[in-house]
């Protein structure tokens, strides 16, 4: 590597955007703990963007932990491994947080477990060594994280050895690794780049390496100073450059990452890669830190559960698999102003009810919500304030996509580039009528993908 | 929404919570609603309505207790005839009410302004549609109604009452005596207000001061304001510079008539004007812009009202232009 200085990048931002309350006041101080190893794991086969993994095992099968458990299904897709030592359960179905039933593999805890801080040690703890990093071959890198199953960790839970697979038409000159963690609540990133941020940026190299890339730089936002710190320190030497941003809601999206990092504007409808760009969470480094250096697959990830409902919020590392009840009642409980239980943060995240759902690869917290967050003055009338489009960050003007998907006026809102809107709540949330916009602009969606069947 | 108890396993103690499933975002700006920012409005008129009082005394209270109470009555009347609920507590009649007082002359006889208030909450709101509905400003559209049909009550001599005890009613309005005599009225008198004129227009220092409250609490558009005082200052300078002895600087424009009133109250409502930065700027320039030939050209005494009215009709055709580019966009 070469030993240039660590160099930062200050103040970076994007147009548009909220500020929603931060909120992380509640778990940014709690260390990560480690669950305690559950009885049962229940393994989704899909759990990331894609092709359903296929299943390697069948019912009473013994598997070790890190044995997989079934393989991708096609080159976008991911193989699951096992988190815990035990016995292959039949198949079954679950309902996940997405609202979607997937069918989901359960494992059987049995045999002894690796628990405490020997599994922190395996998973983020320990030595992190850059040696030769700059010399392994790209291909393997690619490789191995196929093969550990990893995909992004930050929620979107997209395959991320397709990002890093060579692509002689569209190079990437610039890794980004996303340690914005701009959702309020949730903290699993921020705990991950203060606890482990030697494996961040092994990783950072190795898929640095693996994409060819010129530059590597990582985004944290201005309000986590102590993440910036220890990751700092852990780059020094390495010539990967830390870029502090304005702490703003959607920073940590990917287009909004690029725009304010590099200033580059991401075809519209495109991919990061159009403008020579891979982005990866910090969480998802770590993963892939512990896949290529340790050859271990992705079986645990870490959870923040926090929120005003729920009575002590916490960090997490947690076998991918656990279901969020076990989650729940680890932390204490909810409290009875509880009123609405959030997988992922209150921005993004979904709202469910079924505590029975297992956590999958792409969970990065459980938000408990009291009825103070949630209140909601009744819907009124649309005043044409334009402050919906003051917020977007996509520069839509969601007022009038609403309109169209009412109207169920398909041209309507194709003018108004509907499928260029990725759902972050920016208008919702500051609409002074209370007008459901993303909600409306998701009914319009599926109305142009209907007419485009046709 | 659907809502479902969760079973007690999960819970060290009862009750046991209501769960509530709702789609995203489940945070939303609670500090921000409709009514406050018509609240917002209300505070902004303050020193306007202060100032009001102060200079025109009971002209002032008569034409504010007139407008107001009409407003609301009106509201409720076509909220039933609708089969609405009540709507008064957007507060936007209220605001209505208030402003079509301000913008009308004090002396202006009490039925006037009961005409006025149900002419713009019933043609210029309700039909529509109610709030947001409404492509014109509504209190324009009562102020239209009733110069057309009391011209010589609203024509510039309706301003002046010689016999009244009140000294700003005395005197014409400065535009007017500009415009017969050439005469030009201090400044200083413009910007604090002590002169003939609708209501709310007279003191420019008032209408400044709500004015910036509202764009601070972002109540109302900056671009907007924005756009009419730099049309303003334009037109206003180039005929400035045209007549250059005749006194009446780009600052009499600034601080005379209705202009900033109209600039901050009348043509940042919302409903009314354009969604975009780019069009709401686009839109004050226009109001602005109409003002001022209207000011330069005729001797038209309720410039603003025909601007305003003038861009709402514009306004859909300007969202049209100002679509902005998404991110990424070619
Ligand atoms: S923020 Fe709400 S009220 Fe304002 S224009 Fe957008 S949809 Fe209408
Ligand atoms: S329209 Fe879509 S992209 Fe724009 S603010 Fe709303 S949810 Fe976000």
């Amino acid at each position: 590597m070469a030993a240039t200085q660590t160099k930062t990048v200050t103040n970076g931002t994007f147009a548009h955007g909220v500020h929603p309350p931060e909120h992380k006041e509640f778990s940014e101080d709690r260390p990560i703990e480690v669950m305690p190893s559950p009885v049962k794991v229940m393994l989704p086969l899909l759990q990331h963007v894609g092709a359903p993994s296929v299943p390697v095992v069948k019912a009473k099968d013994a598997v070790a932990a890190g044995d997989m458990i079934s393989k991708g299904g096609a080159f976008v897709s991911a193989p699951l491994h096992a988190p815990i030592a035990g016995k292959v359960l039949k198949t079954a179905v679950s309902t996940l947080p997405n609202a979607r039933h997937v069918q989901v593999v359960p494992i059987k805890a049995d045999g002894e477990q690796l628990e405490g801080q020997a599994l922190f040690d395996d998973v983020l703890g320990g030595e992190w060594s850059y040696e030769g990093i700059a010399q392994r071959d790209p291909q393997e890198i690619t490789d191995a994280i196929a093969a550990a199953g990893i995909v992004g960790l930050g929620g979107a839970a997209f395959p991320t050895h397709v990002k890093y697979t060579r692509n002689d038409e569209k190079p990437v000159d610039t890794v980004l690794i996303n340690g914005c963690e701009c959702e309020p609540f949730l903290t699993p990133d921020y705990r991950v780049m203060l606890e482990a941020p030697r494996a961040v940026v092994a990783g950072s190299l190795l898929v640095g390496r693996a994409a060819g890339a010129k530059t590597i730089i990582i985004g944290v936002e201005n309000n986590k100073p102590r993440a910036v710190e220890a990751l700092r320190e852990a780059a020094a030497g390495t010539g990967i450059q830390i870029a502090v941003l304005k702490t703003k809601y959607p920073q940590g999206s990917e287009k909004q990452l690029i725009t304010a990092v590099l200033k580059r504007a991401t075809p519209l409808g495109g991919l990061p890669l159009d403008v020579g760009v891979a982005v990866s969470n910090v969480g998802t480094a770590a993963a892939i830190a512990r896949a290529v250096l340790r050859g271990k697959p992705l079986t645990h990830r870490v959870v923040s559960v926090t929120g005003a409902g729920i009575r002590e919020p916490k960090n997490l590392l947690v076998p991918i698999g656990i279901s969020y009840r076990e989650l729940i009642d680890f932390c204490g409980g909810l409290k009875p102003e509880a009123a609405r239980i959030v997988s992922g943060g209150p921005m993004m995240g979904f709202a469910f009810a079924n505590l029975d759902a297992p956590i999958t690869k792409g969970t990065s917290g459980i938000t408990v919500l009291t009825d103070a967050d949630v209140r909601k003055a009744e819907e009124t009338a649309c005043i044409r304030c334009g402050r919906c489009v003051d917020a977007c960050p996509m520069g839509l003007v969601p007022t009038k996509i609403a309109l169209a998907a009412r109207a169920k006026d398909v041209d309507l809102a194709q003018r108004y580039h509907i499928m260029g809107c990725f759902e972050c709540g920016c208008c919702t949330f500051t609409c002074p009528a209370s007008i459901p916009l993303v909600q409306l602009v998701r009914t319009g969606k599926a109305q142009v993908i209907a007419s485009q069947r046709q | 929404m659907t809502e479902q108890t969760i079973d007690k396993a999960t819970l060290s103690e009862t009750p046991a919570p209501v769960i509530h499933v709702s789609p995203s975002p489940h945070l939303a700006d609670q500090s921000l609603t409709t009514q406050r920012i018509m609240l917002d409005v209300v505070i902004g008129l303050i020193p306007v309505v202060a100032m009001a009082l102060f200079v025109f005394r009971l002209y002032a209270v008569k034409q504010l207790a007139i407008s107001i109470v009409s407003c609301l009555v009106a509201e409720a009347l076509f909220a039933k005839m609708r089969g609405r609920e009540l709507p008064l507590k957007d507060c936007s009649a209220l605001v209505t009410g208030i402003i079509l007082a301000l913008s009308l002359p004090g002396p202006a006889p009490w039925y006037v302004g009961v005409i006025a208030s149900f002419v713009a909450i019933g043609i210029g709101k309700a039909i529509f549609g109610g709030i947001g509905m409404n492509i014109f400003n509504p209190a324009m559209v009562g102020r239209a109604f009733v110069m057309i049909a009391f011209a010589s009550a609203l024509a510039a001599s309706g301003y002046q009452d010689v016999n009244s005890s009140v000294d700003a009613v005395t005197q014409a309005t400065p535009l007017d005596t500009f415009k017969q005599t050439g005469a030009v009225a201090p400044l200083s008198a413009l910007f604090l207000g002590l002169t003939n004129g609708s209501l709310g227009e007279t003191s420019a220092l008032a209408c400044l001061i709500g004015g910036i409250y509202l764009c601070i609490r972002r109540s109302a558009s900056w671009e907007i304001p924005a756009g009419v005082i730099s049309a303003a200052l334009v037109l206003g300078g180039i005929a400035n510079l045209a007549d250059m002895d005749s006194g009446w600087t780009v600052l009499h424009h600034l601080f005379g008539g209705s202009l900033l009133f109209g600039a901050f109250f009348i043509a940042t409502d919302p409903c009314s004007s354009p969604l975009t930065p780019r069009g709401k700027f686009i839109f004050g320039l226009g109001v602005g812009g109409f003002v001022m030939l209207l000011r330069l050209f005729s001797g038209y005494p309720a410039g603003v009202m025909f601007a305003v009215l003038l861009m709402n009709s514009l306004t859909p055709l300007i969202n049209r232009w100002t679509i902005p580019r998404p991110l990424g966009a070619q």
